[in-house]
């Protein structure tokens, strides 16, 4: 069996969530209005309509439960309880019934709520700026065809009554920026637009109350609306990213079953954890806190601090890190350091050192501007000046100036970037990857090294069984009984390899840490590690990988082995093919690493990487003046991933590692990491066409202002037809050609002894 | 001329109209999920939008349908 189809692979991938115990739940039902509670739920895998209905009619039928809302854009649930104090269990059970993953959405999870009422008002000032613009357009459309005389006052009196008040509502987004900026003492795009906006409206009244020809109360007011258009849409992506990213669920337990002084079990928050308690983890919980194992053997996921999926063996005495995943068997263990102070906790100061070092870099629209406002300023100083000079008259070379102003205000170039950005967004996520902002992108443009984390980046980090004993259908029949009686990943795996109908088992007994014994048509059976199925097989010796046997026959023993993700082969040679060198990071051992790194035709590949040491690799590569794309996923890689120049992770990656990437992939395929290159550079190029059509506009526009020749009519035509232009050129990026669907190559698996 | 008189308010008052409604729909929370309304239309029973209440923000519930 060498195809692997994506479904099957990811039948045989545990859960990503331990299970979430009752207190946990219970602890999310907030109060709401009418005494009802809500809680709020959140469901990853929601995908269509047919969900959304049915998970609707299942919670509203369970007791307690006055209302239930899914939401397919945020893949979340909204249940109205009666009150606060309901046990909300039943509904997290009938979703798991119906086959969704539930856990409790804290709220202290997502954004702070100043971040998601900024759409909404971002929207309503869009709408006031709509509505402005086209009421005061259809008064300067009647000046320009010829109004005269008091009509024409009258209508410039009525188009200032709309503007004063649109502009102050309306802009506001602008000014609060534009100030924020200004009291840092730098100069970002707000700041003209602020400038251009304010100054339109004052020269316009004054210009009113004079009686004059020339009023700009359109120009401000549509120029607010194209650029509040364009700061929605840039807005609209980055919360739909991260809506989805955070949506995910999440791995860190909030708290821990604390054994007290009588021997009884209660729930406790993490920040109550202290040292020196003594907490009871079940089989298939997170360890919250760094720990020492008093009693119970059990097996230990340790990928989130290792990257390496393999389950290790632990007995009393080991020392466990949070964030391990405990597999087979309950264990009580006493606390070693309180929660600040934990595994976690560490990465997460490594995290934010490395988060530090990277906000240095400045967006390519903050680059520009930082040219073009003082230009901009200066030449209507200049303008101001010359006119001034030559005329004498202060009012006319005021006029002058600000029109200068008004024509330059970057209307094109603040929708330079974000258009292309969110169409580019667009397609992105019709390929499966979600992106954090735009300046992502922009640095994905400017890589010059990858650099790869392997399991569960290049390989799935999931065993898979590569070579099966030849027994006979009643050894495999028993063998899949016993390994479906594990949460062990190989019994797993062994579980999902052999297609037979299982047969009964009788006393099955999980030995954590060596495997499952049972009695399977009143034989001793045993499945497991090779030495221990040895010990009650015929033949004394030992095979590799795990085994079974039932007693007194010989042992039968299986392969597991990592696959590779799909793509990984196409996504790395074209890289180097491209001139990108890739390097390869793991913390595993060095035989599987080069054979990994063999097989994919990575020259450069490190081994028995800790955290730390990743992180430096990183800024070593920074230091030496690299731009380096980093993926990977696993706690381990956190930091690693935020010290990068630009990151991905793929969806199954740990919490942390997704928050910490800038890209999220949510397909099984590596050739996402192309793709999002490929997007990235085509997005580059437009952006630099745009600023190259921005500037086209200013070259032909400025000259006229300065010569004075711009009239209202002029300034509202050549705004109007830069934009457009601008937002045209960006939409070409939905165009090129699609990103090919997902038909890589399937590999067979790698062997790698596991 | 004097017709500027009526409808010049008319066309305000027109505006502030559409743009009260739009308020209201923003409000009454039609833009919460976008892409869910777009599968609800689909669905037999007849089926409300949710009241919009933000963390903080006091609403309303909907009440159980059939």
């Amino acid at each position: 069996m060498r195809v692997i189809s994506e479904k099957h692979d990811r039948k045989v991938r545990p859960a990503p969530s331990g299970p979430v115990t009752r207190a946990e739940r219970s602890a999310s039902v907030r109060p709401a209005a009418n005494g009802h509670g809500v809680c709020l739920i959140s469901v990853p895998n929601i995908s269509c309509g047919a969900c959304v209905a049915r998970i609707e009619r299942a919670l509203i039928d369970c007791p307690g439960v006055v209302a239930a809302r899914a939401n397919l854009t945020l893949r979340q649930v909204r249940v109205t309880l009666t009150d606060a104090n309901t046990d909300p269990s039943p509904g997290y059970e009938a979703l798991a019934a119906l086959g969704y993953t539930a856990r409790p959405l804290d709220p202290s999870d997502t954004e702070p709520a100043s971040a998601q009422q900024d759409g909404p008002d971002l929207l309503r000032c869009i709408a006031v700026a709509g509505f402005g613009a086209m009421n005061v357009m259809l008064l300067s459309v009647a000046v320009w065809s010829g109004a005269e005389a008091t009509t024409r006052d009258t209508f410039h009196l009525i188009s200032a009554l709309i503007a004063v008040p649109v502009v102050a509502y309306a802009g506001q987004p602008f000014f609060r920026s534009a100030l924020v900026v200004l009291r840092g003492g730098r100069l970002n795009m707000d700041v003209p637009i602020a400038l251009a906006v304010l100054l339109a409206l004052a020269l316009s009244l004054s210009e009113l109350l004079q009686g004059g020809d020339h009023v700009f109360f359109d120009a401000a007011v549509t120029l607010l609306f194209f650029l509040l258009t364009g700061r929605y849409l840039d807005q609209l992506m980055r919360d739909r990213a991260r809506s989805a990213v955070t949506g995910l669920a999440r791995l860190s337990p909030k708290g821990a079953m604390a054994r007290g002084p009588d021997g009884s079990l209660e729930w406790i928050a993490l920040h109550a954890v202290a040292k020196g308690m003594i907490l009871h983890i079940d089989a298939g919980e997170r360890v919250p806190v760094d720990v020492r194992i008093l009693h119970g053997d059990t097996d230990l996921d340790r990928s989130l601090v290792t990257g390496e999926a393999m389950p290790v063996a632990a007995s009393p005495g080991t020392e466990l890190e949070a964030g391990t995943l405990n597999l087979t068997g309950g264990i009580e263990v006493e606390v070693l350091r309180p929660v600040a102070e934990s595994f976690l906790a560490e990465m997460m100061r490594m995290l934010s050192a490395a988060e530090t070092s990277r906000s240095t870099y400045v967006r390519i629209a903050d680059r520009a501007a930082r040219l073009y406002a003082p230009v901009v300023h200066l030449l209507a100083v200049a303008t101001f000046a010359g006119w001034l000079l030559v005329t004498g008259d202060w009012q006319v070379s005021a006029f002058v100036a600000i029109s200068v102003l008004i024509i330059t205000c970057p209307c094109a170039l603040g929708l330079a970037v974000p258009v292309a950005q969110v169409v580019a967004a667009g397609r992105l996520m019709r390929s499966g990857i979600l992106m954090k902002d735009g300046s992502a992108l922009e640095r994905l443009a400017q890589i010059d090294r990858a650099v790869f984390d392997k399991t569960g980046t290049l390989t799935t980090g999931t065993p898979m069984v590569t070579s099966c004993f030849e027994g006979e259908a009643e050894q495999r029949e028993a063998s899949k009984a016993l390994a479906m009686q594990s949460r062990h990943p190989a019994a797993q795996a062994i579980a999902a390899h052999l297609p037979e109908v299982a047969c009964e088992v009788a006393d099955a007994v999980e030995v954590p840490g060596f495997g499952v014994e049972g009695r399977v048509h009143g034989r001793r059976a045993r499945l497991g590690r090779a030495r221990w199925v040895a010990e009650i097989a015929a033949d004394p010796q030992a095979a590799t990988g795990p085994a079974f046997a039932f007693e007194g026959a010989p042992a039968l023993s299986f392969d597991l082995s990592e696959t590779l993700r799909p793509g990984a082969v196409d996504t790395i040679s074209d890289m180097q093919s491209s001139g990108i060198p890739v390097t390869m990071l793991s913390g595993d051992d060095a035989a599987r690493v080069a054979q990994v790194a063999e097989t994919l035709g990575i020259a450069e590949a490190h081994h028995g990487m800790t955290p730390a040491r990743k992180v430096g690799v990183l800024e070593d590569l920074r230091d030496r003046g690299h731009r380096a794309l980093m993926v990977g996923d696993g706690l381990n890689d956190t930091a690693a991933l935020a010290a990068a120049h630009v990151s991905m992770a793929p969806s199954t990656a740990a919490d942390a590692g997704r928050t910490a990437a800038d890209f999220v992939f949510l397909r099984d395929g590596l050739d996402a990491v192309a793709t999002a290159q490929d997007v990235a550079r085509a997005t580059a190029r437009v952006v630099r066409q745009n600023f190259g059509l921005a500037i086209a506009y200013n070259c032909i526009a400025i000259p006229l202002a300065v010569a004075g020749l711009v009239t209202p009519l002029i300034a509202a035509l050549a705004m109007s037809a830069s934009s457009i232009l601008v937002i045209g050129n960006s939409l070409r990026l939905n165009g090129k050609r699609a990103a090919a669907p997902l038909q890589s190559v399937e590999r067979g698996p790698v062997a790698i002894p596991a | 001329m004097t017709i500027l008189t009526l409808l010049i308010p008319v066309t305000l008052v027109m505006g502030a109209v559409g743009l009260g409604a739009f308020f209201w729909s923003l409000h009454s929370g039609q833009y919460e999920d976008l892409s869910g309304d777009a599968e609800r239309i689909l669905f037999d029973e007849d089926d409300k939008p949710l009241a919009a209440y933000p963390p903080g923000h006091s609403g309303t519930t909907k009440e159980k349908t059939p």
